[in-house]
């Protein structure tokens, strides 16, 4: 018999609207695997109350003959990122640990509106600063995936959306939120073996998103399945007059219009994505996905994105220069932790709360953002790295000349051991040069299941789309999992 | 143009001046949330979450805040830059809640501009001066900290964090503080009269960084220093003539002067080191990511060009050429919005009801509005019911006036009347015996009754002493009680002894 909770977000939506289960029995199956997941150390909070509640709603309004919304019944997992009215909120940090929101994140309302319920807080990065789910000040995220050799090495779910990625593989919740500032919902997706999109930006609100670098952060949805993660993704998006850089765009049924005939698609593959001393298992998944897409219908074309060896370095000063930015707000004054021992003046206060509260990685990189925005270091690093990304959309935009998509590997690796790389920033930070180029010109990608490499651990794939053309991706995506045939789950030792 | 130097020990010296003012926006929200503006609230009761930095809250552009700037812009005939940019301001302090002020350093919405400082000679500006604007940009105003409230903490009170403020940056083209202070309160006018600005500076609404520096005439720049938020345009006028003394004393004492942020002592007048050049922070400016450029289309600009009143350069030239007045009356009469608004109203309503143009009566009412009317209520001082001094009944007085009912002292015996009283003009007229004698019959009469008992002196007038005629006026006022239209009396004494 299938449990309930191997069951996708479409699976659980029309089973809850058809009657085969109820939505009550959906809410306590994950809640009980989300209490029985501890050791992978996904959550921050769980809420099972809040899906219990979420479900108890729409079993009623079902015996009622209300209509139902398009999540019925589908219990989700929320990155701490999202402001949840009630529900404590930390990005995963000390210097919010205790901080309950008395507003809700716009995302986070629109997929209660819809008919989901929060199964709890998933751990991350903190701030979302990471690509290993190492910086958070609640312990690592352990994936549920382990190498093939019998071993019991704790391997990393990716980041910053680690805990989300983990829980989805795991089963613990069919789908849950991302946010990807430079690779955050991809990376973990790969690492997974599941599927997350991060749609154009501006097509999900910011609101209520604890910022990390405001012309980067983009919320979007991870899920087993490109199907679940459309629909998803149209209860999340949409314009929000209280975010200006939301887009005033209607939102389409990209679940409806969802088509894996690509007869007729231009699929670019960027040369400058082909590595030297690339992991061979990369590059075998990546001619595969070219294949799987060939069959579908479409073109391959060779394409170039020349400026794709800049774009890491660039993310990394503009991301960190807005960080340093944005995070000043956390000073011990108003909410979250204060260190302020006794006689203490304002600037000793700052000072002792912030040391306290920001993790190594957070601080490296508000270091790093200050000295990029300092007077004399400004133009040489800041506007230059501006310049940089202004380069890097121009490359996409010519490509769109020669193509509708573009494939390509999601990262360089697959998982590695917790552990292996937290020493090695520079090497951590390699980790998104595939998922960077398409953050720093805001546009659609997603990544999808590939395979397993010989460790036994999964691969991913990433479409890269043209502005608002999340469609283009979603299909590509749908025409590789349905020849991928990804099946491999991780065996429980949780 | 002035002339203003300082003497030094050594010789002469020059000011130059330069004037940052921060306006506080009109608008009934905050530049980037939507909670009130009103002051004079209790502590952090309008506070939004944006204005608190709450985790991902998020700013999003008042337009009315905007469109308030672009009118101020205009009106000082300022470029209007379709394309600008917010920047941040990155400092820490208790009353920041963000960390950061949203501003605009690389490209303000509102560029070049100019306003017109008109001769004044008994301030010592003796010409016509254009100062120039050199940009005009909006920006968050700060929290406030109160340090009275706990013997070892301070307080913030966020009710002022994130309100609008304009920050008019004028161009170093002012040398006196005479000039000064005439640039601040023509700036304070405009903005009054454009209706962005309440120019109240006692709240805080209106106030100026003053930068100062001297050289000697002809000379290149010397430094400058920065005497922040002097908030009245008497202690800016002080501010600077301290800061001159100062620096020409410093510098003929053989010293130098330091860049330097200074704070004005209005108890002493005087002004003292803040911070200087080499502890200033590094404010990392940088363009807000959670804001798009701010980008205006033409239509927008118009609408904001066709919603601006008569400004007090035309409205001046209006009632120097169309109303006939005095360039003195013109100017006083357009200094402030209540002083036009009073005169506007009471010319209307004195043509109206007494059927003349509103050329014609001009100047009567604009020396009743200046001279006149304060004048009596002075005098009555706490007896005085301002309430009462209504339009009409000012109107119906000056009717009277001009129709020769009254006197001029009689108007003025009138209008005390109605601000003790806040009875009818006519009818106190009537019932005290305030009204004039025009009959020409009556007038006739008292004059020859007063020839007739005078003749001696009627013969020494004839005989050459002219200045006997001021003599014979006294007399027929008296013989009238002093009710006699002076015009008349006049008219006819000089027809019955020329005649």
């Amino acid at each position: 018999m299938t449990q309930l909770t191997d069951l996708g977000v479409m699976a659980l939506r029309n089973g809850v609207a058809r009657g085969d289960f109820t939505a009550a029995e959906v809410a306590n199956a994950f809640n009980a695997a989300v209490a029985e997941g501890g050791a992978l150390n996904a959550f921050i909070v769980t809420t099972p109350d809040h899906a219990a509640a979420a479900a108890a709603r729409v079993d009623a309004d079902r015996a009622a003959g209300k209509p139902l919304g398009p999540l019925a019944g589908v219990p989700i997992g929320m990155k701490d990122l999202f402001a949840t009215r009630g529900v404590q909120t930390t990005a995963a940090s000390a210097i919010l640990e205790g901080f309950v929101p008395p507003y809700e994140s716009t995302v986070s309302q629109r997929l209660w509106d819809a008919g989901a319920g929060m199964l709890g807080k998933l751990n991350l990065d903190q701030f979302a600063m990471g690509s290993s789910n190492e910086t958070s000040h609640f312990g690592n995220v352990v994936s549920p995936w382990r190498r093939s050799d019998g071993g019991e090495t704790p391997m990393s779910p990716g980041g910053s959306s680690g805990g989300s990625s983990a829980a989805i593989a795991a089963r613990l919740c069919p789908a849950a939120t991302g946010t990807d500032t430079g690779g955050s919902i991809r990376q973990p997706a790969a690492f997974t073996g599941i599927c997350g999109i991060k749609p154009t930006y501006g097509r999900c609100s910011r609101w209520g998103v604890v910022a990390f670098a405001s012309s980067l952060d983009q919320a979007g949805p991870m899920a087993r399945s490109v199907e679940d993660c459309a629909v998803m993704l149209e209860a999340m998006a949409g314009f929000d007059p209280k975010d200006a850089t939301s887009l005033d765009e209607p939102v389409p049924q990209w679940s409806a219009a969802l088509d894996a005939d690509l007869r007729g698609l231009k699929v670019g593959v960027p040369c400058e994505y082909r590595r030297e001393g690339m992991d061979e298992a990369i590059v075998a998944v990546w001619e595969q996905g070219k294949a799987w897409l060939r069959d579908a219908g479409a073109q391959l074309v060779d394409i170039s994105l020349p400026h794709t060896d800049y774009a890491l370095p660039a993310y990394y000063i503009v991301a960190p220069a807005e960080a340093s930015s944005n995070l000043a707000r956390y000073d011990g004054v108003r909410y979250g932790l204060r260190e302020a021992p006794a006689g203490v003046g304002l600037q000793e206060m700052y000072a002792a709360t912030r040391a306290a509260g920001f993790g190594d990685e957070v601080k490296r990189r508000i270091l790093i953002g200050t000295y990029v925005l300092s007077a004399g270091f400004y133009d040489a690093y800041y506007t230059q790295a501006q310049k940089v990304r202004t380069l890097v959309a121009r490359d996409f935009r010519n490509a769109w000349a020669e193509c509708d998509v573009i494939l390509a590997p999601t990262t360089p690796t697959a998982s590695f051991p917790l552990g292996s790389l937290s020493e090695d920033p520079l090497t951590m930070y390699l980790n998104d040069v595939f998922a960077v180029p398409a953050s720093l010109a805001g546009l659609p990608a997603m990544s999808v299941p590939g395979g397993l490499n010989p460790d036994g651990l999964p691969l991913g794939l990433q479409i890269i789309g043209k502005p608002l053309d999340e469609q283009g991706v979603l299909n590509a995506g749908l025409a590789i999992e349905q020849r991928a045939g990804f099946t491999a789950r991780p065996q429980r030792w949780w | 143009m002035t002339t203003y130097r300082i003497q030094g020990r050594t010789g002469e010296w020059e000011v130059v001046i330069g004037l940052e003012v921060h306006a506080q926006v009109t608008s009934r929200a905050k530049l980037f949330s939507t909670a009130s503006t009103a002051f004079g609230a209790e502590p952090n009761t309008q506070v939004s979450l944006v204005d608190a930095a709450m985790p991902g809250m998020l700013p999003v552009p008042n337009r009315e805040c905007i469109r308030q700037a672009v009118r101020t812009g205009l009106a000082v005939e300022a470029t209007i830059n379709r394309w600008s940019r917010f920047d941040r301001k990155n400092y820490f302090y208790a009353d920041l809640p963000q960390g950061y002020q949203i501003s605009q350093l690389y490209h303000p919405l509102v560029g070049e501009g100019t306003l017109l400082v008109e001769a004044d000679e008994k301030a010592g500006i003796l010409q016509d001066k254009r100062i120039g604007i050199e940009r005009i940009h909006v920006e968050q105003d700060a929290g406030k900290l109160m340090h009275d409230q706990h013997p070892s903490m301070s307080y913030v009170d966020l009710n002022r964090s994130g309100v609008a403020l304009m920050e008019i940056v004028s161009r170093p083209d002012m040398r006196s503080p005479a000039e000064a202070g005439a640039y601040l309160r023509k700036l304070r006018a405009i903005l009054r009269y454009v209706g962005s600005c309440d120019g109240n500076m006692e709240e805080g609404s209106l106030r100026a960084d003053v930068n100062v520096s001297v050289r000697r005439p002809g000379e290149p720049l010397g430094t400058r220093t920065e005497t922040k938020n002097v908030n009245s345009v008497r202690f800016v006028m002080q501010a600077i003539e301290h800061e001159a003394r100062r620096q020409v004393e410093l510098i003929e004492d053989g010293g130098t002067v330091v860049q330097e942020t200074r704070l004005f002592d209005p108890g002493t007048g005087t002004t003292r080191s803040m911070r200087s050049k080499e502890d200033a922070q590094d404010y990392r400016y940088f363009p807000d990511p959670d804001l798009l450029p701010l980008e205006l289309d033409e239509s927008f600009v118009e609408e904001c060009r066709a919603s601006l009143p008569e400004l007090p350069d035309a409205k001046r030239r209006r009632y120097i050429e169309v109303l006939g007045l005095s360039p003195y009356n013109a100017r006083e009469l357009t200094a402030e919005v209540e002083t036009f608004a009073r005169f506007e109203t009471l010319l209307a309503e004195t043509a109206r009801s007494s059927g003349k143009g509103e050329t014609e009566v001009a100047t009567a009412v604009a020396n009743w509005i200046l001279s006149i009317a304060p004048g009596v209520m002075n005098a009555l001082g706490a007896e005085a019911n301002p309430a009462f001094a209504t339009a009409a009944a000012q109107a119906a007085i000056l009717d009277m006036q001009a129709r020769g009912d009254i006197s001029g002292g009689q108007a003025k015996e009138i209008f005390e009347h109605v601000l003790r009283s806040g009875r009818a003009p006519k009818e106190i007229a009537e019932t005290e015996g305030l009204k004039q004698e025009s009959d020409a019959g009556a007038i006739e009469a008292a004059v020859d009754r007063v020839l007739a008992a005078n003749a001696e002196k009627v013969a020494e007038y004839r005989g050459g002493k002219d200045k006997l005629f001021g003599f014979f006026v006294g007399q027929v006022m008296k013989a009238m009680q002093g009710k006699g239209n002076p015009g008349l009396v006049n008219a006819v004494l000089k027809a019955r002894l020329d005649g």
